[in-house]
C-alpha cells in the first residue's frame, strides 16, 4: 500500500497531536514538585476562629507544623489531627517550640461549624485558620498544594473536597524543612522534629 | 418524632451490645468495629471495622444502615498524585480466604445526618448488607475522637 501525499500528511499530524497531548499530561502533573532547598518561604494571612489574623511572623522561634483540611471530612482529617496531637503529647518540654497549624481548605463552611471547638477536640495546641476564598487560595498557592472542591450530590451541601494530606513542616526563621506525607507515623515525625529542636 | 424513635431504639440496641465483638454471618466474620466521637451531629461520623472471608467464594459489602445516621454511605479515601478524594464505593470486596479491613485513609462508612451525638465509650449497632451472605449487625465502639486505630484486639489476640 502506498501512502498519497495526504495520508503521509495527516499521519504526521497524528504523531504531532499525540506528542503535544503527552507534553500537556506531563506539565499539568499534579504530584508534588521537587522542593528547591534555597529559600522556599511560603506563608499565609489568615484570620483564626477569633477573627486575629495570622501571619508566619506571629509564631517567630517556633516550627509550624502545617495542614491543610476540613472539619467536614471523615476520614484523612480526624486520622492526621489524631496523629499532630500525638506529636504534641510525645514531645512534652519541646511541645512549645512547635506550633500546629490547620488551615481551612473550606473556610466558609468550617466557620459555621466551629472551627476551634473542632481543633481543640484533638489537641488545645492546635491553632486553626479560615480566611475568605482569596486568602485560602493565596496559602495553598504558597506552599503548593492543591485542593478543591467536587460538586457531589450525596454529600453534605452537595459538595466535597479533595485535597493534598501531607503535613508540612516550617523552619522557626520561615523555611520550608520538609513534609511528611500521609500515614507517616507519629514517632517519626517526633524523631525528624526533636533532631531539630 | 422520627429522631425520638430512633434515637429510643439505638439505646435500646446499644444498652446489652457488648464492645469489641465479633458476629458471624455464613463464612464472613466481622470484628474490631469502631468509631469516633463527634462534635454535635453537624459533621458527617465514621465506622471502621475488619472482614475476614473463611470462604471460598469472594463477597461484598453492598450498604450500611444504622440508628445513628440517616444517611450512612459507603466511602474509600482514593490518592491520586498526593492529593486524596473521597468517591462513593459502590461496594468493598471481601475476597475468598482473605479479608478487608475500613480503616483510616482507605475503606470506610461515612456516617451523615447524624440523629444523635456519638459519645465516647458508647456504642451504636451497625447492619452490614453482604451481596452473598446476606445481613449482620455488629455493634460500633465510639472512642476517642483523636483515636487512630481500634482499642478492641484482633480475634486472634
Amino acid at each position: 500500500m502506498r501512502l498519497t501525499t495526504l495520508q503521509k500528511f495527516l499521519w504526521a499530524a497524528v504523531a504531532v497531536a499525540l506528542v503535544a497531548v503527552g507534553a500537556v499530561f506531563l506539565l499539568v502533573d499534579r504530584s508534588p514538585e521537587p522542593i528547591a532547598q534555597a529559600a522556599f518561604r511560603p506563608t499565609f494571612s489568615l484570620p483564626d476562629a477569633g477573627g486575629r489574623l495570622r501571619t508566619p511572623a506571629d509564631f517567630e522561634g517556633k516550627h509550624l507544623l502545617v495542614f491543610f483540611g476540613f472539619t467536614n471530612c471523615p476520614d484523612i482529617c480526624p486520622t492526621t489531627l489524631a496523629e499532630v496531637a500525638q506529636v504534641m503529647d510525645d514531645l512534652g518540654d519541646q511541645a512549645g517550640k512547635v506550633q500546629p497549624l490547620f488551615i481551612s481548605i473550606d473556610p466558609e463552611r468550617d466557620r459555621e461549624m466551629g472551627l476551634a471547638e473542632y481543633t481543640e477536640a484533638f489537641h488545645p495546641s492546635i491553632l486553626g485558620l479560615a480566611g475568605d476564598a482569596a486568602q485560602t487560595r493565596a496559602a495553598a498557592d504558597s506552599f503548593r498544594i492543591y485542593y478543591e472542591r467536587e460538586a457531589n450530590l450525596e454529600a453534605l451541601d452537595g459538595y466535597a473536597m479533595s485535597h493534598s494530606p501531607g503535613l508540612y513542616l516550617i523552619s522557626p526563621e520561615g523555611d520550608w524543612l520538609g513534609q511528611f506525607t500521609y500515614g507517616t507515623p507519629a514517632s517519626e515525625i517526633v524523631a525528624d522534629l526533636q533532631a531539630r529542636l | 418524632m422520627k429522631r425520638i424513635f430512633a434515637t429510643l431504639a439505638l439505646i435500646a440496641a446499644a444498652g446489652p451490645a457488648l464492645a469489641c465483638e465479633t458476629v458471624t454471618v455464613g463464612p464472613l466474620e466481622v470484628s474490631q468495629a469502631w468509631s469516633r466521637a463527634s462534635i454535635g451531629t453537624a459533621r458527617p461520623g465514621v465506622v471502621y471495622l475488619t472482614i475476614r472471608n473463611s470462604g471460598t467464594a469472594d463477597d461484598a459489602l453492598m450498604s450500611i444502615t444504622t440508628p445513628a445516621a440517616d444517611m450512612p454511605m459507603l466511602h474509600q479515601t482514593v490518592m491520586t498524585d498526593g492529593v486524596a478524594s473521597m468517591p462513593h464505593a459502590m461496594e468493598v470486596p471481601v475476597p475468598a480466604e482473605g479479608q478487608v479491613a475500613l480503616e483510616p485513609g482507605g475503606y470506610h462508612a461515612m456516617l451523615m445526618e447524624l440523629t444523635q451525638v456519638l459519645e465516647e465509650g458508647e456504642t451504636f449497632p451497625v447492619t452490614l448488607t453482604f451481596r452473598d451472605a446476606g445481613k449482620v449487625t455488629i455493634p460500633v465502639t465510639i472512642q476517642n475522637i483523636g483515636a487512630s486505630e481500634p482499642t478492641c484486639p484482633s480475634p486472634d489476640e
